[in-house]
């Protein structure tokens, strides 16, 4: 018998019993759609995670120099060494802090932080502008007495004057403000919105320093990022020969130590959503098998004709692969739409994965066929005469 | 020697109810040839159903040999047996024994999807099935819309579609009023005449005698064999 053939009589004595059909497939349906659900809402989550995470500089290594005495690595060299490493790092910000008092007109305030850094820091810590501009590179090779204010500053100082272009004190110096970072937290003071940056060979000066203390690094793959901080610091290494000297902080194994997490947590919520699929399969094989005694004598006849026993194996496997997968079907439909809709509910980009979607039909089919098993074996295996006589 | 279509050798068919044995066929042995028109008959539990299905190749005799078409069927497989089915035997049941779900036409070409013809040599020939047996027009109706004497001529359709070498009508009469019961003895007899081999199975002498020949069975032992006119006389 041809499979076609064996398909035709499926769909028939499917169709004979549409309210059993259907409530055997109900349950391979809520499984395949939690299954989908779970595995594209958890991808979404993660996605959404990292990419906040690799907003906020996750893709960056940090070196904070400790070590005392006039032979410390300086900008230049940092400059030099991700020039070197290229394939590893693919921008350094020199970092430095100083506590400054700030003072306008008459207006002052004190202990402010000022940070020291390069052009390139605010890409690399995904830091937004919000009025006028941030640091340039001409600001690094003149020297410039510019900075950028956070809102709170700004608020403090400005009020409803447009902050650009007017000047402020930092310490002794007069600065010019050239730019407003955007508003991070609510514009409080001790909060990112309290910051200035200005360039660095300025802040190390207010620090007391030649050269500033801190750099950041950004990668070029964060992919590979144990790979690049072993670079990093086996340079250091070489150069100050003791492990004490620096403190070097890879944001992206944080990253990693996250998304391995989340990853656990999707898999234990899939896990249990399998376990829906593994009891929608028993429910098939039940059904089967309660289809198979109903049609014992349905099967006495097709013996009769001369039905071989993998005839009939062929008729009930395909059977119970059919409800399954059709099962399978409707599940992908509906984790689709649930997928869509909470991804909307929680505000999360989420689609289902090609991935999940082959994995939950593979897996729907693949149960249809080993519960579908069982039974079929059974009916092929019935003795023709005692299948006739059954009633 | 002349090849027989049916030859049965010996046949014992013993099953073992919890201590005791029961012989159902005890030593049973006869011949049929081809074109004859046999009745076999006997009471229930005489053993003429055991006989009839190891003669349909539904069972295997526990002892002897049974030589369908030359071909010893008496120690075959459950696949080989059902190509034996497919290929030489046409089944009539008492309850006709139609799939519910498929139409007269499906039901007719049922024996040819599993012979493994294709789909229009199938429509044909089951078409061709049907209409010889009077039920040309109604290919599209679903077995219970018919009466039992229809149903029953389907079932015969379906006997003849495969072109077996053997029709065993098993109480074919059995289920249907006195009236539609003489039609289709009539349309066996017209069968054998025409050539087919046709084996009847009933419990009934009145039907048995419809045959030419008849074979009384009781206690497992065959006790007559011979011609309608010789059985008429010995009851």
């Amino acid at each position: 018998m041809k499979i076609v053939q064996a398909f035709l009589m499926t769909i028939s004595s499917l169709k004979s019993n549409k309210m059993r059909s259907f409530l055997t497939m109900l349950g391979m349906i809520i499984g395949v759609a939690a299954v989908i659900a779970m595995i594209s809402i958890m991808d979404g989550m993660i996605d959404d995670t990292m990419s906040n995470f690799s907003d906020m500089g996750a893709d960056t290594i940090s070196v904070q120099l400790t070590g005392k005495g006039s032979n410390q690595l300086t900008s230049e060299d940092f400059y030099q060494f991700a020039e070197d490493n290229g394939e590893h790092f693919r921008e350094v910000s020199p970092n430095i802090s100083a506590g400054v008092n700030l003072r306008r007109k008459e207006q002052v305030k004190k202990d402010m932080l000022v940070y020291g850094v390069n052009e390139c820091y605010a890409d690399m810590n995904g830091l937004k502008i919000q009025e006028g501009r941030f640091l340039t590179y001409a600001d690094m090779k003149t020297r410039s007495r510019v900075c950028v204010i956070g809102t709170y500053i700004r608020n403090c100082f400005f009020s409803d004057e447009d902050p650009i272009g007017e000047k402020i004190n930092i310490g002794n110096d007069e600065y010019t403000v050239v730019g407003v970072m955007e508003e991070r937290d609510n514009s409080t003071e001790y909060s990112w919105d309290a910051y200035i940056y200005a360039p660095y060979v300025r802040v190390s000066r207010m620090a007391g320093s030649a050269e500033p203390n801190g750099f950041t690094l950004k990668m070029t793959e964060p992919e590979q990022s144990e790979k690049a901080q072993q670079v990093l610091e086996n340079y250091l290494y070489a150069f100050y020969h003791n492990k004490d000297c620096y403190r070097v902080t890879n944001q992206t194994s944080m990253l990693d130590m996250m998304d391995k997490m989340i990853s656990m947590e999707k898999n234990v919520l899939v896990g249990i959503a399998g376990i829906s699929l593994l009891v929608a399969g028993i429910g098939i094989m039940n059904i089967m098998l309660v289809s198979v005694s109903e049609r014992t004598r349905e099967i006495g006849i097709i013996k009769s004709l001369g039905a071989r026993q993998r005839d009939i194996m062929k008729q009930f496997v395909i059977e119970a692969a059919v409800l399954s997968s059709l099962g399978g079907v409707i599940g992908i439909i509906i984790g689709g739409l649930l997928t869509t809709g909470m991804g909307n509910l929680i505000g999360l980009d989420c689609s289902p994965s090609i991935k999940a979607i082959g994995l939950s039909f593979g897996i729907s089919t693949g149960i249809g066929l080993l519960f579908g098993y069982m039974p079929a074996k059974r009916a092929a295996k019935l003795n023709p005469i005692d299948a006739l006589r059954s009633e | 020697m002349q090849e027989h279509l049916i030859e049965l050798q010996d046949i014992y068919k013993i099953y073992q109810m919890g201590d005791t044995e029961v012989r159902a066929n005890d030593g049973v042995s006869f011949t049929i040839d081809d074109g004859e028109m046999v009745a076999i008959v006997g009471k229930s539990g005489s053993g003429k159903s055991t006989i009839m299905n190891i003669i349909g190749a539904l069972d295997v005799p526990t002892e002897g040999k049974y030589c369908l078409n030359g071909t010893d069927v008496s120690s075959m497989t459950d696949d080989e047996l059902a190509a034996i089915r497919n290929r030489q035997i046409g089944f009539i049941f008492q309850q006709y024994n139609l799939l519910p779900r498929m139409s007269i036409l499906k039901n007719v070409e049922l024996p040819l999807v599993y012979a493994g013809v294709n789909e229009a040599e199938r429509k044909r020939r089951a078409m061709a099935a049907l209409e010889k047996v009077g039920l040309g027009e109604m290919t599209k109706k679903m077995p219970n819309q018919l009466s039992g004497g229809q149903q029953q001529r389907v079932s015969i359709a379906r006997a003849l579609v495969g072109n077996p070498s053997l029709i065993l009508a098993d109480e074919p009469t059995g289920a249907l009023d006195s009236r539609t019961s003489k039609e289709v003895l009539g349309f066996l007899k017209e069968l054998n005449e025409e050539g087919n081999t046709i084996v009847l199975i009933t419990h009934d002498n009145s039907i048995a005698l419809e045959a030419k020949r008849i074979i009384r069975i009781h206690d497992g032992k065959v006790v007559f064999d011979g011609t309608a006119e010789a059985y008429r006389k010995e009851i």
